[in-house]
């Protein structure tokens, strides 16, 4: 029984991680790889960690498979974070049938700063459309 | 059974590790070589753990963990010095 849950929980986990490898190669842009990848292949690891410690059932042994998965469980998503927020900044192509890009607008490209169209922006941060629309108010 | 499950595995996180791999050298942006990097790391990972099962050590998990909390350093300094220039200054 503990043998039949434990190679249930190893090929879990490696389905888990080559959906995570076939959608890394196949899918068209930065932000859909990620998409593919960090989930799926955090979640394959700590599945597979899962099955390891059933495997041997000892206190040491579970002791560093939670203490990995715990890491994993934690890093996953700055690491994705910081992956995605290098590839906006850096200008990395979107893929053509991309529909939505709300960053788009509202981000300068110069100060990494964000406007959300309601607040009063410092007069060396100000873009051009922010600019001419208080003009136009104060006429 | 649980041999024919390890070896299965190992073979599917093989065939996984060869497609980051040619994402890693194809890749059109060095964005996603890092993110083909980070991937690599996590397969990297769970392969070890899979060897400790195939060869009943129990012991490997320390390198597990240091290639872990190495490659998450690597990516974080890797980008920091894509938006930068610089990782320490």
């Amino acid at each position: 029984m503990s043998e039949l849950i434990v190679s249930i929980l190893l090929l879990t986990g490696a389905g888990f991680m080559i959906l995570a490898a076939v959608g890394i190669l196949r899918l068209p842009d930065l932000p859909t790889r990620m998409h593919a990848s960090t989930k799926a292949g955090a979640m394959g690891a700590m599945m597979t960690m899962a099955g390891v410690a059933m495997h041997f059932a000892d206190v040491v042994v579970f002791t560093r498979a939670f203490a990995i998965v715990i890491f994993i469980l934690i890093t996953a998503p700055i690491a994705a974070h910081v992956i995605g927020r290098a590839g906006y900044f850096l200008g990395t192509p979107l893929w053509e049938g991309t529909i939505k890009d709300e960053l788009k607008d509202n981000y300068d490209e110069r100060t990494h700063s964000l406007y959300s169209g309601f607040e009063p922006a410092p007069e060396s941060v100000i873009p051009p459309t922010h600019k001419k629309r208080s003009e136009d108010d104060e006429d | 059974m649980i041999e024919w499950a390890v070896n299965l595995a190992i073979t599917v996180f093989a065939v996984a590790i060869i497609l980051n791999l040619y994402r890693l050298a194809i890749g059109p942006d060095i964005v996603d070589r890092i993110l083909a990097l980070d991937t690599l790391m996590i397969n990297s990972i769970a392969l070890i753990v899979l060897f400790d099962i195939r060869l009943s050590l129990g012991i490997l998990f320390e390198a597990a963990m240091l290639i872990a909390l190495m490659g998450f350093v690597g990516t974080v300094a890797m980008t920091k010095y894509l938006l930068r220039g610089d990782v320490i200054e």
